[in-house]
């Protein structure tokens, strides 16, 4: 028996994107080249990158093809600020936000850039009076950067909100769809709306593999008018933000998922939802101490994150795994530790909440009777989790009574 | 059984585990991740908390076939181990991190972890010998003297054994461990042992204490009182110590002088000659028994004082909660912190950690 309930960490490839991604392979020419292969590999790639602009409503020219979500986050945030104009020197990071993001900032703290955070509020949210504030106060922010949805606990930020908050401000917003995508809809040009040039949204990062493209692929919107600086160099390619022979299977293969991810979204949203709802009530009833985190309404379909009091979240994940059911903690680091999660931290919670979480996640290829099959195992696994949990009994002081 | 095998990333613990797999145990492989902010590469001397360390055990396991997980006992490591080890040095006493390490995380934390997890045993790579007996499972030496870590395990108690299994006690050497790994397909049977602390990466045990418990100013002196040096903090110096004292007065016979006692309240370090070190009796009350107890209050034993030194014939006494032991040829030197391991031939009784000590050479006059 394989259960997997951790589509938020990987989602399985979709067979349209497969089939497209592996006759894409076959093809030969770099899409570079002058000579008619050149020109054939070319034309599958833009071909691609219109059929992804047009799910992320954005002019295909804004469409930068990176490796996943990490990359396009590092390209968005690292390269607004050296292309940022004039002697701006803060960038807006709310708390709980993706790791990608985090370090990315941390590391142009190191170099410069001053840190202004925004608590969340006890469900997650980005309170706007807040971002507002932090947007100019006490100087305008040289970026700002935000989820539309969070990966962890799921709450689903008012991204239009945000987004027009930092066209007021004049500050560019890079907004993380990463954990959205596919579930809500995104709409760059909406989003970006009336902004003046180089301010409001100017970036926006998905990854393919959280929508059924293969892991390897992604991609940040980039706003043509946008003031960015790129990481990698050399060829020129896309607009010279991200040189580097174009990975065409790839593009096809991303364009085909996201497609059938957006198609998908209405239906799959409300199946999702009963779905999550089902398995929320189950452990509930299994669980009584058991506590939804994250917004109880304006959450991800399919997201259900629950703090089990007592049960450290690294042996439910033991345990679970042993009966074969995947699931998360929600956050890993790269030795494959579950550390106590700084997005229930950034909720103000304490650290003993932020051990015993656990995120499910359900997906495309979910059915009703995994659901079942978590509900059968949880309270097992629960009791004995909470028990393995206790104060030590031996080798208490090394003394043992004689 | 079901086992967990403990895996350090290192070749002992992944021929331990493997071990344990072709008995036939069902197992679980578990790497401890005992710092949460290790270091990421092997450089120089290891520590068993790197990326590297943790990527070793775990494709270990992948050639093993068994499942694998990492957990993370670091807060539980710095309270019983690393603060621990800060404490003993400021007290003016020398710990041994890796027994407390065996004591409180290997076969406490973990193996209560495993026991409530539903498996039999923890699995580790260490070199002793397991027997029942007719009084209980005993602990015993290794085959191989030059690899035997009976003194370090000589913490462990009755229930501890009980659930522990050292698949590498009866291989006569290492060098057969390393060949069964590379014979296994095992990418670590040639990485390098590790001897330093885990904890202080570069080997540097003074410079980082100097970091954690800070410098001070203070004098060292003789037998008699007199100043003979000074030093930036007497938790540097540990009893038996020759190298880098840097004594301004040389000495009256004018032969090297030695740490004999390392006073933290005063801060004071206190040298003297090689035959000052020798100690007639030890004592101390944090004592357990590696199964039954004595019956006797008074035995005759074999007992170790380091992890290296040669066993010492001696007499050992309990009365109430503390062990006395005398030897019959006095001890090279022994520090309070220190761990006396008492064996019986080859078997392990128990041990007791120092407290007091009591010299061979009474200061003259």
């Amino acid at each position: 028996m394989s259960i997997y309930l951790d589509h938020a960490a990987s989602t399985p490839l979709r067979e349209s994107a497969r089939e497209a991604w592996l006759a894409a392979a076959t093809l030969t020419g770099n899409a570079s080249s002058v000579h008619g292969a050149g020109q054939a590999a070319r034309r599958l790639l833009e071909h691609s990158r219109e059929r992804i602009a047009a799910v992320l409503d954005c002019d295909p020219i804004e469409v930068v093809l990176t490796s996943g979500g990490t990359e396009s986050i590092n390209l968005a945030l690292k390269g607004l600020w050296w292309g940022k104009a004039g002697d701006r020197e803060a960038v807006l990071l709310p708390d709980g936000e993706h790791h990608a993001s985090i370090d990315t900032v941390d590391w142009l703290r190191a170099r410069g850039a001053r840190v202004r955070a925004v608590a969340l509020d006890p469900v997650g949210r980005i309170p706007l009076d807040g971002f507002r504030t932090a947007l100019t106060a006490p100087a305008p922010a040289a970026l700002a950067t935000a989820l539309v949805a969070n990966n962890e606990v799921g709450t689903v930020q008012d991204a239009a909100q945000l987004a027009a908050a930092a066209a007021a401000a004049d500050v560019p917003l890079h907004l993380d769809a990463v954990a959205a995508m596919g579930h809500l809809p995104v709409s760059f040009s909406a989003w970006r709306g009336g902004a003046a040039p180089g301010v409001g949204l100017v970036a926006l990062s998905v990854s393919g593999h959280k929508v059924g493209a293969p892991v390897g692929t992604g991609a940040v919107v980039v706003s043509r008018h946008a003031r960015i600086a790129a990481l990698l160099h050399g060829g020129g390619q896309q607009r010279g933000l991200r040189s580097g022979t174009q990975d065409i299977a790839g593009a096809a293969a991303l364009a085909v998922a996201l497609e059938d991810a957006e198609a998908e979204r209405v239906g799959e949203q409300k199946r999702l939802v009963a779905l999550g709802d089902r398995l929320w009530s189950g452990i509930r009833a299994a669980i009584p101490a058991a506590e939804l985190l994250g917004d109880a309404r304006d959450r991800l379909a399919g997201n259900v994150h629950v703090h089990l009091p007592g049960a450290v979240g690294e042996t439910m994940l033991f345990l679970l795994d042993q009966e074969g059911i995947s699931v998360s903690t929600g956050s890993a680091c790269q030795a494959g530790v579950a550390e106590p999660s700084h997005v229930v931290l950034a909720l103000g919670r304490d650290q003993d909440v932020a051990r015993s979480v656990l995120r499910l996640t359900l997906g495309r290829t979910t059915v009703p009777s995994d659901v079942d099959a978590l509900l059968a195992a949880l309270p097992r696994a629960y009791a004995r989790a909470t028990s393995a949990a206790r104060p030590r009994r031996l080798g208490a002081d090394g003394v043992q009574p004689s | 059984m079901r086992i967990l095998a403990a895996m350090s990333g290192g070749v002992d613990s992944a021929v331990a585990a493997a071990r344990a797999v072709d008995a036939g145990h069902d197992v679980v492989g578990v790497h401890l991740a005992l710092s949460r902010a290790g270091g990421t590469l092997r450089t120089g001397s290891r520590g068993c908390c790197t990326i590297e360390d943790a990527m070793d055990a775990r494709r270990a396991a992948d050639r093993l076939g068994i499942p694998f997980y990492v957990w993370d006992f670091s807060e539980r490591f710095r309270d019983d181990v690393i603060d621990d080890f800060i404490a003993e040095y400021r007290a003016g006493r020398t710990p041994n991190p890796c027994m407390r390490c065996n004591e409180k995380i290997k076969f406490a934390a973990l193996l209560e972890r495993a026991l409530e997890l539903g498996f039999d045993a923890v699995c580790t790579g260490h070199y002793a010998i397991l027997v029942d007996g007719p009084d209980g499972r005993e602990l015993h030496r290794a085959s191989d003297e030059a690899k035997d870590q009976s003194y370090v395990l000589g913490v462990l108690t009755a229930p501890q054994l009980a659930h522990t299994y050292f698949p590498l006690g009866s291989t006569p050497s290492k060098a057969l461990v390393r060949a069964e790994a590379a014979e296994r397909g095992l990418t670590v049977a040639q990485k390098p042992d590790s001897h330093d602390i885990c904890f202080i990466p570069d080997g540097d045990t003074r410079g980082w204490l100097a970091e954690k418990v800070g410098t001070a100013h203070g004098d060292i002196i003789d037998r008699d009182g007199a100043v003979v040096g000074s030093h930036d903090g007497a938790h540097g110096y540990t009893v038996g110590q020759r190298r880098g004292l840097q004594l301004g007065v040389p000495a009256s016979d004018g032969k090297p002088r030695f740490v004999l006692e390392v006073r933290p309240v005063s801060n004071t370090v206190v040298v003297g000659p090689k035959e000052a070190l020798a100690t007639a009796e030890i004592s101390g009350s944090r004592h357990s028994w590696a199964g039954r107890a004595p019956q006797d209050a008074e035995f005759f034993c074999h007992v170790q004082i380091r992890a290296h030194a040669e066993p010492v014939p001696a007499s050992a006494v309990v009365r109430e909660s503390t062990v006395t032991v005398r030897p019959e040829t006095p001890f090279d030197g022994v520090a309070p912190g220190q761990t006396a391991v008492l064996y019986d031939g080859t078997r392990v009784i128990g041990q007791f950690t120092v407290d007091r000590t009591v010299s061979a050479v009474p200061i003259a006059g």
